[in-house]
């Protein structure tokens, strides 16, 4: 069904159009360059300005109301004197929320390895749409660009926490960021959900339409798998989120009413009459909860990569991890309840979302379970990737045990909005896909950049940075379970809460020394790019295709045709053969059997 | 002072991690074009380091309970319900500690016992599916007891028994206070909606003024609540959202502008009495000891600087700049000493201000108060 994508050969491709510096790149429609534009702009520039946000967070935590140069010089008059201001600390972890959630692991994520490894692995010259796919890149140019000048508006940046619930963010009279900071986020919001729909129609296309001849539904890559579910799930549940925004954009400035009404503020009755927030918050969680999965599942899809690779095994499982990436799918767009139980909503739906959720608890213990039966009797490889995806497991499995009590309606009343929920979700989303993030870099830099990082390097940011994540956030359980609350500006007007000031100092300093360490992999990744050791074609001795291509990068991925596939992409240490590794365009010899999976 | 300290800790850290950086990048030269994939070296290192993170999160675990693990949210609920709450989450916390031991020492353990070696083969091993299917079941069988423990704790919870006849309690959230407003004599709240709210008239919760029912609402700043009463809250906010969090008596619901939302629940411990229990005495000298320490600092701010035992109704939905400071004493009181309170309280017809009275109603400074703070936001922002 696929063979057709042979008939564009790389002549008719390639050279019939001369490059220039601009269509190279800038506007380039090479799937390869817009993985490293995503890779740039979301992970490292969107991810260097929230880490910044959460450190300046965690010091205001840790040493709340005192002045600070830090303060002084990134804040420059919401730190007055420098202090941190009470209304830019809603906003610092407003946009942190924002920039970790949508931009660094979002797009940033899918728009890097999806771009990178959809044609590659599956064995295309590019993706469907290479013109869509620039564009989409654009748009979220341009939404990044949009989120961050909101930081130079008069009120200061959208503040109402990142789900933005109204009135609170409807209302420019309840907090200063719901003015025009609320509006350029609702604005780059909505750019970026352009973008992120373009992107992933188009990878959906892609991976339908264009894989090589033999490169069977069942023969995919996992990673390919994650990726064309979680661009499924995005094109299911950005819609709603688009609309929600669309909604309130509307009872900001025409008037309306949807999510909004019997308000008294400032002295003053609003007109707003019968709407209602809670439909909001409906509207809202029908997109983030399955963004969470959006967050995670490539990130899991490089991980069974990166395991399976370097055990020099077969991922243990294949067809229960497909099967598990498409159930955590579907159920997760029936559990968004679970973040509104105490919302006011009937009761009784209450019960069918903690039934839902706990439900969806079972495909992910399968996952956890497969990757670490994949390791026994392996022939362990410890790359930094490597170490990145043994580290996600662990921080996977630490923080979804918790999202059994989150989960549980009954448990939740007590928990809900405390920071047992930061810590929770900040170790099963955050961490994990981050480390899913630095996996894949780890990992596919020497197909991205022809060069090879440092690994000594990469062992230090991995150990230290592994160290410091559950510094910061396996405490942060405990401070929950004291009852605090979460964004809150200060805790010392709750004499209650002393007893765990020092715990938050301790957390602070843990936060310092992990975010200090990713300088090392910024110095590894910026200077392996110019000085690192050239990379050899097949460095980790793998089997999907994306090694196939020489080093340099050619538009149209493969010199000659495009190789046939032969084989599932987890024959590693197969009996029969005298490599550990047997890549997937290799031929069954005569009398071999390919694995019925 | 603490600027001075961060600067120097980052400072510190910048510097060893380049000390470091150098010395892995000495320790680089002159190998060949393939040394950035992993040695059996450094599959050993690594491998022994797994180890090490295994006992260091078995550490951080034993640390944080040995230092915060006096757990409230698990220990002394003041509530009919808190028991069962707290009973299904150290049945849930034991079955997540169990897991997480096991699972995190089987992931961390193979990585080390596996590690690589050259010339030695992996097992191809790719399915199994008798094994696939208990680990399917066993978590099949475990969050079912979890769920079906978990509805009926929800349920019963939730389902307020009107039988009961239960006190009833409005709580009133706006930026940034709490009211209460008790429902008086006849226990029925009289009709109220933000747009009755007559400042001038002190009916700052929008009370209807001509409900018959409404004549002998009570509404305080301070919520008193009779031992072993069941108490039915019905929450209302003006503004934005909040949440009415009550975390001693397990209890939660958010505000919502437009909608009334509610719960229920029975105290079941004074404020006296909680102020004896052993865990919370020992809790509150700790906190004395600390709060002594910083002494100077917390009398310039003009707190109390010793801290005594209360209840607190705090605000847990992000509801703007002063989020952080929105909360409401709670005390638990004998029936008589509640009779006693509550006979001294206004009745809502009592406390309206007719057109010439004077302004001497203590409702009334309190929202002055309320509306000086607002005035001092906006200022705030404008000078922002
Ligand atoms: C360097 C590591 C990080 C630190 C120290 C950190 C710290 C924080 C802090 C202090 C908060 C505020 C908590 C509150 O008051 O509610 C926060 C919120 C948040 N963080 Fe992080 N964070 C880190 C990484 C991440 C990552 C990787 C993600 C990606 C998912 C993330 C997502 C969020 C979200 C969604 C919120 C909630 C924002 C809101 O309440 O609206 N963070 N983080
Ligand atoms: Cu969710
Ligand atoms: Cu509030």
């Amino acid at each position: 069904m696929s063979a057709h994508a042979d008939t564009h050969t790389h002549d008719d491709h390639g050279h019939h159009h001369k490059e220039t510096f601009v269509t190279k790149y800038i506007f380039s429609q090479d799937h390869k360059m817009i993985a490293k534009q995503y890779l740039i702009t979301g992970v490292l520039i969107m991810g260097i300005i929230g880490i910044l946000m959460s450190l300046m967070m965690r010091l205001q935590i840790a040493w709340p109301e005192q002045p600070n140069v830090v303060f002084e010089a990134l804040l420059g008059k919401w730190a007055p004197d420098g202090v941190m201001d009470a209304d830019i600390y809603l906003a610092l972890v407003t946009i942190h929320g924002t920039l970790m959630v949508f931009f660094v692991l979002t797009a940033g994520l899918s728009g890097t390895f999806s771009n990178l490894l959809i044609p590659l692995q599956i064995g295309a010259r590019d993706m469907a749409s290479g013109f869509l796919n620039m564009i989409s890149y654009w748009l979220f140019f341009l939404s990044c660009v949009i989120m961050i000048l909101s930081f130079f508006v008069e009120f200061g940046p959208a503040a109402a926490g990142w789900t933005i619930y109204p009135p609170l963010s409807a209302l420019p009279m309840a907090q200063g960021g719901s003015g025009m900071g609320m509006t350029l986020w609702l604005v780059s919001m909505a750019i970026f959900i352009a973008s992120s729909l373009l992107g992933s129609l188009n990878y959906i296309v892609t991976v339908i339409n264009l894989r090589t001849k033999g490169m069977s539904m069942t023969r995919l890559p996992l990673t390919i798998w994650a990726f064309f579910v979680t661009a499924i799930i995005g094109v299911i549940s950005f819609p709603v989120l688009l609309s929600a925004a669309l909604l309130l954009i509307m009872d900001r400035s025409f008037g309306t009413s949807f999510f909004l009404s019997d308000i008294f503020i400032q002295g003053e009755v609003l007109h707003y009459q019968g709407g209602s927030p809670v439909l909001f918050e409906h509207l809202f969680w029908f997109l983030g909860h399955p963004e969470v999965y959006i967050v995670l599942l490539p990130a899991l899809g490089i991980t069974s990569e990166i395991i399976a690779t370097n055990s020099r095994k077969p991922i243990f499982g294949y067809r229960a991890m497909v099967m598990s990436i498409l159930a955590i799918a579907f159920l997760s767009t029936i559990v968004w309840g679970h973040h509104m139980f105490i919302s006011g909503m009937n009761p009784f739906l209450g019960s069918v979302f903690t039934f839902t959720t706990l439900l969806i608890a079972i495909p992910s213990a399968v996952k956890a379970f497969n990757y670490i039966t994949t390791l026994w009797k392996g022939n362990l490889q410890m790359n930094p990737a490597m170490l990145f995806s043994i580290g996600l497991v662990s921080t996977f499995i630490t923080g979804g045990l918790t999202g059994i009590i989150l989960g549980d309606s009954a448990l939740d009343i007590n928990v809900h909005d405390t920071y047992f929920v930061v810590a929770h979700f900040h170790l099963v989303m955050g961490i994990s896909a981050l480390y899913g993030v630095f996996a894949g870099i780890y990992h596919w830099f020497p197909k991205m950049f022809g060069r090879m990082m440092n690994k000594n390097l990469g062992y230090l940011h991995f150990w230290i940075t592994a160290i410091s994540a559950y510094g910061v956030f396996f405490p942060m359980h405990f401070i929950g379970m004291a009852g605090l609350p979460r964004r809150y500006y200060t805790n010392s007007n709750f004499p209650l809460f002393d007893d765990v000031a020092n715990a938050n100092v301790i957390i602070t300093i843990f936060a310092l020394i992990g975010g200090t360490v990713q300088l090392v992999f910024l110095y590894n990744f910026l200077s392996s790019i110019f000085f690192g050791k050239k990379a050899v074609q097949n460095p980790w001795k793998s089997n999907t295709l994306e090694w196939t291509t020489p080093v340099e990068h050619l538009h149209g991925n493969w010199p000659g045709e495009i190789p046939h596939v032969h084989r599932w992409a987890y024959d590693y240490s197969k009996p029969g053969h005298d490599e550990d590794f047997v890549p997937q365009n290799i031929p069954l010899k005569d009398g071999e059997e390919e694995l019925q999976h | 002072m603490t600027a001075f300290l961060t600067l120097i800790i980052v400072l510190f850290i910048a510097v060893a991690i380049w000390q470091m950086v150098k010395i892995f990048d000495l320790a680089q030269v002159g190998s060949d074009s393939n040394d950035q994939v992993a040695t059996d070296k450094d599959n050993k290192l690594n491998g022994y380091l797994m180890m090490g993170f295994l006992v260091f999160i078995y550490a951080i675990t034993i640390a944080s309970f040995w230092y915060l693990g006096d757990l409230p949210l698990m220990s002394n609920s003041a509530s009919e319900h808190g028991p069962q709450i707290d009973n299904l989450m150290i049945i849930s916390m034991v079955v997540i500690f169990i897991v997480q031991t096991f699972t995190q020492f089987l992931l961390h353990y193979f990585a080390y016992k596996y590690k690589g070696e050259k010339g030695r083969k992996a097992l191809f091993y790719a399915d199994n599916n008798t094994l696939e299917a208990i680990w399917t079941f066993i978590p099949v069988v475990v969050l079912a007891g979890l769920i079906i423990y978990g509805l009926f704790t929800w349920t019963s919870i939730m389902n307020i028994d009107e039988s009961e006849d239960p006190m009833v309690i409005e709580l009133y959230a706006q930026q940034f206070n709490w009211k209460a407003r008790y429902a008086g004599e006849d226990n029925t709240l009289g009709m109220a909606n933000v747009r009755l709210i007559d400042i001038d008239r002190a009916n700052i919760l929008g009370v209807d003024e001509s409900d018959p029912y409404a004549q002998d609402d009570i509404i305080t700043t301070e919520l008193h609540l009779p031992v072993g009463k069941p108490i039915l809250f019905k929450m209302r906010s003006q503004d934005v959202l909040h949440s009415a969090y009550m975390p001693h008596f397990r209890a939660q619901m958010n505000c919502v502008p437009g909608m009334i939302t509610q719960f229920g629940f029975t105290p079941t411990v004074t404020t006296a009495d909680m102020r004896q229990n052993p865990d919370i005495v020992e809790k509150v000298s700790n906190i004395n000891a600390l709060r002594l320490e910083r002494k100077e600092e917390i009398e310039a701010k003009g707190q109390e600087l010793l801290y005594e035992f209360d209840y607190l109704l705090l605000c847990n939905k992000i509801c703007g700049k002063s989020h952080y400071n929105m909360q409401m004493k709670i005390i638990v009181e004998t029936q008589e000493e509640y009779d006693a309170w509550i006979s001294e309280q206004k009745t809502f017809k009592n406390s309206l201000i007719v057109a010439e009275e004077k302004m001497d109603d203590i409702i009334t400074v309190d929202d002055e108060s309320i509306q000086n703070e607002n005035e001092e936001a906006r200022e705030e922002l404008i000078v922002n």
